[in-house]
């Protein structure tokens, strides 16, 4: 086993790039979370994460109980889905979801019944601390427990970094760098208890030596919060380190930077460092699961944005169409202009209010024109370089855009496209107003299909040459069965031979007789008939023997 | 309820183009004003005319284009282009100069590459190289500067009539008008076997560059150091520029400096600063890359000093640019930046 040697700096760097955002936090968390209604009715998509959708285990009128399983996992990179609430299935069907296609999605559609009456789930452990790693394991993809950061990743992958690898550091991610989100202050604040459990059974699990809980600076009160949690809990060796605020300073691959100095390697993850990262809302939910036996069924929404009357922070039902949380949150202003899943930099927009919120749905920004204005006319690019600049993954996003809009996609990938993580500060800071992470994202898909072509092409390929085997193959083997068949030929009799002739024809015709002789002594349907169907068979002969008159 | 869909990011974009230009145009005020002053009306004439001839050109080649005439002329980019030109051109040149220079600078150097952002070539220096190359003699039509007590000092109407007219005022002659710039002189100079400590007793010369043109170069610095912190620039280009004149001057300074004029000297005569901080820094055609961007500064300022030395030109700005626009895309290659989670190459 591989132990890397992981350090914490005693001072966090600056993340490379990145922009100073106005926060724009305060207006959601004036009040402290609250509960969200549950709605009438629940829409539950079965893909909610990165990997393979849940299958369906319910049907149309089957009655569920809040927290039972409705959709199983059949892969290992997948999360069962339960339901949210008490009810009835009404439906199982493709609704609208929120993903960045605008594609619809397998829905489990239910009715609340109003009583939220739980199932046993039988997720709680008695001792989780002494529990096997791979029991905990098992426990949280139970509990369909994904990142609650915004990515989805089931989390119990994330919890099993391989026999080959040792967990140096776990970092808990409780940096909210995007404007507008503050649904994990929001948690923190209120949930302590439950997050700094969740990160002791996933350090448990991990077997990790350090614990660091990196934060963005700007957060005082959850930063107080956590330090009265942890000295509360003794627990003396969780680390909280505030990280400069700069947006993206939450992304995995930054935070980790500039807590440890490491940087994760292109195409690689952080355990290849020694480092596992969470979502502080997952560390959470993982406690409340373990602990409480409550799976992942509900979590923690941001609603926000000059659109909303009364901006909250809201414990909401995964399932809930978006519309009856804004409604719980005041209801539109005349200001509301566009729909945000997520924040102002890398949200995806959304078509309707009538599609559900889902595991991974951190913030609903519901932005006035001012906000998110409509894009802008762009020109072309005059190399600036103000972009690279503000670029957290020093790449030269011009260069990039320059081939993406050359298509040209062998050279794009020199300047290593895939190494984007779309934050979005480029085009957040270009005099042109190109919409330079539309290129990049229209690049990848590109690539991507290009390469999925490859790989048909290739297994034509493979086929045909298969095929021209397999014909050379047959064609051989014909001619050897040619060739052994005249051999046999020669060897048979001349024919003179008149006995050989006469005993092969007697044997034929013997063969023949055999044949017969075995079909009349099979039993025909006519045999065995009863007096009824003789009667019938006589009447029908009487008919068609008769004067013919009667079918005309 | 359904909402439009858009692609992120969403919040408003700041930045835009005009607003760029505006800031480049804002610190080239100082450096403007000091040529006014030192230079007369001429520099006004220049501005103007090279101006709405490059704006003019501009509108005609964008309408033949069939592209949007009122939006791109907004982005201020002709402008610019216009006034840059008009600042390396000699006050008393006739009107018809900066109406070529502008014109051809947009026209071909610019438009029929396919407009902003695809021109190779920095537009305002083709149009001054052509100038230069064309019409020699009028590209040295200098007056000297104010305070030199040559005699003769050019009013508004004067100037007007010898710009648009060709014609002197009455009892003066051409050579009494203009005189040789310092770089010009020196390198006369120089030819004739005089050492530096010679030259640079004239009233030509000033404290430490040319008289007259240590100010305006003065000037310039201070716009450029604004537009610097105002991260319209980056310091990469005029860093490099600079930094690589002083060295290269300073090198054969020491080997003799009764040959080779001083670093100082060379900082602060001619076009060095208005070339580091406004014209080298031209995006469209300068290398990109971080590293990049100082070496093709460096280029500018080797190159510069070389043609100022050895070269036919007393000043060696506009080819400079030009011979470093070439290597730009091939400067950009070589100096791409580590990109995070990736080896040191």
């Amino acid at each position: 086993m591989r132990r890397l040697m992981v350090s914490i700096l005693e001072q966090p760097l600056k993340i490379p790039g990145g922009l100073s955002l106005a926060s724009n936090k305060a207006q959601s968390l004036r009040e402290p979370l609250r509960q969200a209604p549950i709605p009438e009715r629940l829409i539950v998509p079965l893909s909610q994460h990165i990997g393979e959708a849940a299958e369906a285990l319910v049907g149309v009128g089957d009655k569920v109980l809040k927290g039972q399983v409705i959709a199983r996992s059949l892969n290992y990179i997948s999360a069962p889905v339960h339901a949210p609430t008490s009810g009835t299935v009404t439906d199982i069907g493709e609704y609208p979801v929120p993903h960045p296609s605008g594609l619809k999605g397998v829905c489990i559609v239910i009715h609340a019944d109003g009583h939220d009456t739980s199932a046993a789930t039988g997720l709680a452990m008695d001792n989780v601390f002494a529990a096997d790693a791979a029991d905990i394991r098992q426990r949280v993809r139970e509990a369909g427990i994904v990142g609650l950061g915004g990515a989805g990743f089931p989390t119990a992958v994330k919890l099993n970094p391989g026999p080959q690898r040792q967990v140096e550091l776990l970092v808990i991610n409780a940096a909210e760098c995007e404007p507008y989100i503050s649904c994990d202050e929001a948690l923190i604040c209120c949930c302590t208890q439950d997050v700094i459990d969740g990160v002791r059974i996933m350090q448990h699990a991990l077997g990790a030596t350090q614990v660091v809980i990196g934060i963005e600076d700007n957060m005082p009160r959850a930063i107080e919060c956590l330090r009265d949690g942890l000295a509360r809990a003794g627990s003396h060796d969780i680390r909280i380190v505030p990280v400069p605020t700069t947006y993206p300073a939450g992304g995995e691959k930054q935070l980790i930077y500039a807590l440890t100095g490491e940087e994760v390697p292109s195409q690689g993850l952080p355990a290849d460092l020694g480092i596992v990262c969470h979502n502080v809302g997952t560390a959470a939910a993982i406690a409340r699961a373990l602990l409480r036996g409550e799976p992942l069924i509900s979590r923690v929404v941001t609603v926000t944005g000059a659109g909303v009357r009364n901006p909250c922070n809201l414990e909401v039902r995964i399932g809930t169409p978006m519309a009856e949380i804004i409604e719980a949150a005041g209801g539109y202003t005349d200001q509301v202009s566009r729909l945000l899943m997520g924040g102002p930099m890398m949200g995806i927009s959304m078509p309707s209010d009538r599609v559900p919120v889902i595991k991974t749905t951190n913030c609903l920004l519901i932005a006035s024109r001012e906000e998110a204005p409509p894009p802008l006319p762009a020109s072309a690019c005059i190399r600036c370089g103000q972009c690279t600049d503000v670029c957290p993954a020093r790449l030269l996003p011009q260069q990039l855009y320059w081939h993406a809009h050359a298509r040209e996609f062998d050279k794009i990938q020199d300047y290593s496209l895939f190494d984007c993580i779309e934050c979005g500060c480029c085009a957040q800071v270009c005099p042109c107003h190109i919409p330079l992470v539309q290129y990049y994202r229209f690049a990848k898909t590109e690539i991507w299909d290009q390469e999925r072509q490859r790989q048909k092409a290739d297994l034509a390929r493979q086929r045909h040459e298969f095929r021209l085997e397999r014909l050379e193959k047959e064609k051989k083997a014909l001619e050897e069965r040619r060739a052994h068949a005249r051999k046999g030929l020669e060897k048979r009799p001349k024919a003179g031979d008149a006995d050989a002739k006469k005993a092969e024809i007697a044997a034929a015709l013997e063969r023949v007789k055999a044949k017969k002789a075995s079909q009349d002594a099979a039993a025909r349907n006519i045999d065995q008939l009863t007096p009824e169907q003789q009667a019938r068979i006589a009447e029908v002969d009487a008919r068609r023997s008769g004067d013919g008159t009667a079918g005309r | 309820m359904d909402f439009p869909t858009q692609s992120s990011p969403y919040l408003p974009v700041a930045n835009n183009l005009s607003r760029l230009m505006t800031q480049v145009m804002l610190g080239l005020i100082p450096g403007a004003l000091a040529m006014f002053w030192f230079f007369g009306w001429g520099v006004l004439f220049n501005l103007t005319i090279a101006t709405l001839s490059a704006v003019t050109a501009e509108a005609a080649m964008l309408t033949a284009r069939r592209r949007p005439v009122k939006a791109t002329l907004l982005d201020g980019s002709a402008v610019l282009t216009g006034l840059l030109l008009g600042l390396a051109l000699p006050p008393l040149a006739p009107w018809w100069m900066p109406v070529l220079g502008a014109g051809f600078a947009i026209v071909f150097a610019k438009q029929l590459y396919g407009g902003l952002g695809y021109n190779p070539f920095n537009p305002a220096m083709v149009g001054f190289v052509v100038l230069i190359i064309s019409f020699p003699l009028q590209m040295t039509l200098w007056p000297p500067p104010l305070g030199m007590h040559t005699g003769a000092t050019l009013g508004f109407v004067d100037t007007l009539q010898m710009v648009f007219g060709g014609t002197v005022p009455a009892g003066t002659g051409l050579d009494s008008l203009t005189m040789a710039t310092p770089l010009d002189a020196a390198k006369t100079q120089l030819g004739l076997d005089y050492t530096w400590s010679e030259i640079l007793a004239r009233p030509l010369f000033g404290h430490v560059g040319g008289y007259g043109w240590e100010w305006i170069n003065l000037a310039y610095l201070l716009g450029g150091l604004w537009l610097w912190r105002k991260r319209a620039i980056h310091w990469q280009i005029p860093g490099g520029m600079l930094s690589a004149l002083f060295v290269v001057a300073l090198l054969f300074y020491i080997a003799d400096s009764d040959a080779f004029g001083s670093p100082l000297l060379h900082l602060f005569s001619g076009a060095t600063m208005l070339g580091a901080f406004f014209i080298a820094t031209d995006p469209v055609s300068a290398a990109t890359t971080p590293r990049g961007r100082f070496y093709y500064g460096a280029g500018i300022g080797t190159l510069m000093y070389v043609i100022r030395t050895w070269g036919g030109y007393p000043e060696g700005l506009a080819f400079a640019v030009l011979l470093m626009n070439m290597a730009a895309p091939t400067i950009d290659y070589y100096t791409q930046p580590r990109v995070f989670g990736h080896e040191e190459q």
